[in-house]
């Protein structure tokens, strides 16, 4: 399958996340996870990591970052789990809205406020 | 193949043709506020050109992002074997736009192609989702069913709205017979390109989410955390006929 304008070779990708085959385990990045920066990008960091800190100066989601940077998704995370592991990231993971199946009733009225409100 | 409008904007190709008109720089990103703690999902399924894109687009604050994720052959995805797609591998890219809806809590809302093997993807991606849109073109409802057989699979609540193409005008009756609808389901018209009818089918949603949690203490009062909520499968035969305008009565389900 083609994926226009993006660079992401198996090659480069391989390259990108130090060959590793997995993701580090313990890491549960949602794709609304939000990541916020805890330090500036440093000289010397990997470009990629240096664009995700300064992306992620405001909370950022996971799949924002993936889209910002044309990366997919898994390598994204791998890349998070690099930053979260060295501190230099933080990350706030999603409250379960969906308990057993069932939406939290609190968390409904939030969002029909907010879209009222829209 | 990924849908036209749904691909990320194209390196190389000047930024202020993909950005929305608004955009002070081309680089403008519009970044979530400091306080912002909470990301909820909502998923918007449909076929190719169904106007999920257009959807998003009209109630985002951001023009649609797009990513994607990759699946090896063996329909896992590749966390679970190996990070780095190898040839085998397909991708399937779906989009997003988002809503602020207040000082901590955003709402994302995801494209997704109803394609069957993005199916695959669904726990992974959009476990945790508070519910879905089933998107419908008026020309061709019958590509839903699948989409609708899936989340019911899934236990995913949805409600299903028609996006209007100016195809034959069907009535809501035949819809909900086309695609074995139960009748506490709501099922609205819609123009995905404005903003108030995108803004009102997120609302059906939510009321329909409400209504759901409503029902399920009407029949187990004592109940805080029980069971997953079982919708109930499709009534066959003349019983299947909903209410034409269908809002959730809280007794239907809890028959
Ligand atoms: N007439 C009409 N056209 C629409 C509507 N919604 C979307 N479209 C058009 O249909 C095409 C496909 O829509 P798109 O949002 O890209 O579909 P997607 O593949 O589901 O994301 C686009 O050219 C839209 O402009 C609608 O409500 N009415
Ligand atoms: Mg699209």
């Amino acid at each position: 399958m083609s994926r226009p304008g993006r660079d992401d070779s198996p090659d480069r990708l391989y390259t990108l996340t130090g060959g590793r085959s997995r993701s580090a385990p313990g890491t549960p990045f949602d794709l609304v996870t939000l990541v916020v920066a805890e330090c500036d990008p440093a000289p010397g960091m990997q470009s990629e990591h240096a664009a995700i800190l300064r992306l992620a100066e405001r909370p950022t989601a996971v799949a924002e970052v993936a889209a910002e940077l044309r990366l997919p998704l898994t390598i994204t995370k791998i890349l998070l789990s690099d930053l979260l592991a060295e501190g230099r990231v933080s990350a706030r993971h999603p409250r379960k809205a969906v308990l057993a199946g069932r939406p939290d009733p609190d968390i409904l009225e939030q969002v029909l406020v907010g879209l009222r409100n829209l | 193949m990924a849908s036209a409008t749904s691909d990320a904007p194209i390196s190389g190709v000047a930024a202020s043709d993909v950005r929305t008109p608004d955009a002070r720089t081309p680089d403008a990103r519009t970044p979530l506020g400091a306080t912002v703690d909470n990301g909820l999902k909502i998923v918007v399924v449909g076929g190719f050109g169904v106007g999920k894109t257009t959807m998003i687009h009209s109630v985002s604050e951001i023009r649609p992002l797009s990513t994607e994720e990759t699946i090896t052959r063996a329909g896992e995805t590749v966390d679970d074997t190996s990070a780095v797609p190898d040839k085998s591998d397909t991708t399937v890219a779906f989009d997003f736009g988002r809503i602020t809806l207040s000082a901590r809590t955003v709402l994302y809302l995801f494209g997704a192609p109803g394609q069957e093997r993005f199916w695959y993807l669904w726990d992974r991606l959009f476990s945790g989702a508070l519910g879905a849109v089933v998107l419908v073109d008026t020309r061709r409802i019958d590509d839903s069913w699948y989409a609708i057989d899936r989340l019911e699979h899934l236990g995913t609540p949805f409600i299903v709205a028609r996006n209007d193409f100016g195809g034959p005008a069907h009535t809501a009756e035949q819809v909900r017979d086309a695609l074995d609808l139960a009748p506490h389901i709501p099922l609205v018209d819609c123009d995905a390109r404005s903003r108030a009818s995108g803004k009102r089918v997120l609302i059906t949603l939510v009321e329909h989410l409400k209504s759901l949690h409503l029902s399920h203490l009407a029949r187990n009062p004592y109940a805080t955390q029980g069971a997953p909520l079982q919708v109930s499968p499709p009534v066959v035969g003349p019983s299947a006929v909903g209410p034409s305008v269908a809002s959730p009565p809280v007794q239907e389900l809890a028959q």
